[in-house]
């Protein structure tokens, strides 16, 4: 009888209560995992920046609102500070020769000294009541409005940016490398734009966490860039089984960000069904490879050595 | 419009598997020559292009196109005066953008890319002409992924992409080798074709004598890094794939004879 004193004990009540902040939350995720894509999906490049200028979006975000400086230019220059963490990776990756993968860690590894160093501790909390926050949990309902805002903005923005000439040319170096050298594209130096763009939204994104949740933690990052993947990926198989063909690439970054949202719904019901939060990491992991295994597996099960050994020869033949 | 002067280069100096690919080649090409290349395996054909490509520095030597020295510029910055066609025919085009994004980005090959749009109508128009011209029915695909052409559209695409922003000089790395045959003489008119229309200085790798012959108003035929024999105007046209077979046994013998000299 424990699974119905289980089930009695789950109150609708509270997933419906616990709804906007997560979508709230959800869609600051959806902004960083927007800086994931460029990099994921456009570059072709895993970049693990993220773990650590996210963190530090926050950090620069929740000291200079302390210090007195208005929150949207707080977030500008934790902008900045993330295209800087974007540029040091992308010099790790494009001056040294050191593989992506690798230069991303580097940086992660150094932001955590330089976070702790820019919040002058391990953490630092900054109340709503004291000074003019851009998002709160404390006002959720405006929270969201604020962040579907911004996340709007971005998707146009990128969706812009991605059109123009010097996009393009990042798409492509992110496609086919050696084309695009044939074509004069400076593959270089299109890697180090784009990881800027990237780091500099995933900041923004933490910056905007950080007034959320209000406070900035050394923490904050860690299993970013999973979350982030794991946005981009649902955003994606989403997209195609909704819209399939109509995809295009504003939908899709509208994805992205719905990606995130979802996300968020799925660990809101993990938590309303009283899972432990210690498991939510594993869930989280689980849940991207499982995402990240249906397309490669609904494709080979339509096209298998099984499959194919079974049918034979066909019987009109 | 191409001058190589004594360019040297070797791979993997210092090492057991040290080699020479490039003994010193000097060449010199006119505008609007048309040079088809011939050689063994490992005679340095496929080096000498990418030497001029600019996919590696060269260790000694002047190369310059147009009369400008690029023998210090890396590939991206040579681009602006080389078209190329590579004998994969993936590698040539970027598979997950569309036609008319692949034509965009070749159109803007040697120029800044800006914040302007990456293509612009007037530009759809130009490229939907150009398209009609290859007669593959690409023109009403623009927005198809190049990721779903075929081989030789592919290379028909990577050519007119080649020739879009009129290159100084145009490599052509076996781009029909990978092709069936059929398919490959198709794309070989048409690389004659564009070659005329724009009067390109051109070079043309290829493993087929007859197409070299073919082809082209100059034959060089290369041999240990080295060109072993250099034909032109009428002595080419009155070129036979017999004539040419002799002439490659004896510039590798000639080739054997030197070795054996400098050797004992």
């Amino acid at each position: 009888m424990d699974i119905l004193a289980y089930f009695a004990s789950l109150n609708p009540m509270n997933l419906a209560s616990a709804l906007p902040g997560n979508i709230a939350q959800g869609v600051i995720w959806g902004i960083m995992a927007l800086g994931v894509y460029i990099t994921f999906r456009l570059l072709d490049f895993a970049d693990l920046t993220v773990d650590g200028s996210f963190a530090t979006g926050g950090a620069v975000t929740v000291v200079l609102v302390l210090a007195g400086i208005p929150a949207p230019a707080a977030l500008l220059a934790a902008v900045l500070a993330g295209m800087l963490a974007g540029l040091v990776t992308g010099l790790l990756h494009t001056l040294l020769g050191i593989p992506g993968i690798l230069a991303g860690i580097l940086t992660q590894i150094s932001l955590w000294s330089v976070n702790l160093l820019i919040l002058d501790g391990a953490n630092k909390a900054v109340n709503v009541g004291k000074y003019a926050l851009v998002v709160s949990l404390r006002n959720v309902g405006s929270s969201i409005v604020v962040a579907l805002c911004i996340a709007a903005v971005l998707v146009v923005l990128l969706y812009w940016y991605f059109g123009t000439e010097q996009g393009s040319a990042i798409r492509a170096t992110g496609c086919n490398p050696h084309m695009s050298k044939a074509q004069g594209i400076n593959i270089d130096g299109m890697k180090v734009i784009a990881l800027c763009v990237s780091n500099g939204l995933v900041a923004l994104s933490g910056g905007l966490m950080s007034q959320y949740q209000g406070f900035a933690d050394i923490k904050m990052g860690q299993g970013a860039i999973v979350i982030g993947l794991a946005a981009v990926i649902i955003g994606d198989v989403l997209g195609d089984a909704l819209l399939s063909r109509h995809m295009n690439f504003l939908i899709r970054l509208v994805f992205v960000i719905l990606g995130g949202v979802v996300y968020y719904l799925t660990v809101g019901l993990v938590v309303w069904l009283k899972m432990p939060t210690d498991l939510l990491k594993l869930l989280t992991a689980v849940i991207v490879a499982i995402f990240l295994a249906v397309p490669y597996l609904s494709a080979k099960a339509k096209n298998s050595f099984a499959a194919a050994g079974k049918r034979g020869v066909r019987k009109d033949a | 419009m191409l001058d190589l002067v004594r360019v040297e280069k070797t791979f993997n100096p210092g090492t057991i598997n040290q080699k020479q690919a490039l003994g010193g080649i000097s060449l010199h090409l006119e505008e609007g020559e048309f040079v088809t290349v011939i050689g063994g395996n490992g005679a340095g054909k496929s080096t000498m292009l990418n030497a001029i490509a600019g996919v590696w520095p060269i260790d000694s030597g002047v190369i310059s196109i147009g009369g400008v020295n690029v023998t210090g510029l890396p590939e991206h910055r040579r681009a602006a005066f080389i078209g190329r066609v590579f004998q994969d025919p993936m590698m040539g085009t970027a598979p997950s953008m569309e036609i008319e994004e692949n034509l965009a980005l070749a159109y803007r090959r040697g120029r800044r890319r800006g914040l302007r749009w990456g293509v612009t109508k007037s530009e759809r128009a130009r490229y939907h002409e150009a398209l009609a011209s290859l007669g593959l029915g690409l023109e009403d695909r623009m927005t198809t992924k190049v990721g779903l052409l075929s081989g030789g559209q592919r290379q028909a695409l990577t050519l007119l992409m080649a020739a879009l922003q009129k290159p100084k000089l145009l490599l052509l790395d076996e781009h029909t080798a990978a092709l069936d045959p059929a398919t490959a003489s198709k794309v070989l008119e048409l690389s004659d074709r564009i070659v005329a229309e724009n009067k390109l200085t051109t070079m043309m790798i290829t493993h087929n004598m007859s197409d070299a012959i073919r082809h082209g108003t100059r034959l060089i035929m290369m041999n240990g890094g080295r060109i072993v024999l250099d034909i032109s105007g009428k002595e080419k046209t009155r070129l036979t794939k017999a004539d040419l077979l002799q002439k490659f046994a004896e510039a590798a013998g000639v080739q054997e004879e030197t070795d054996r000299m400098l050797l004992s």
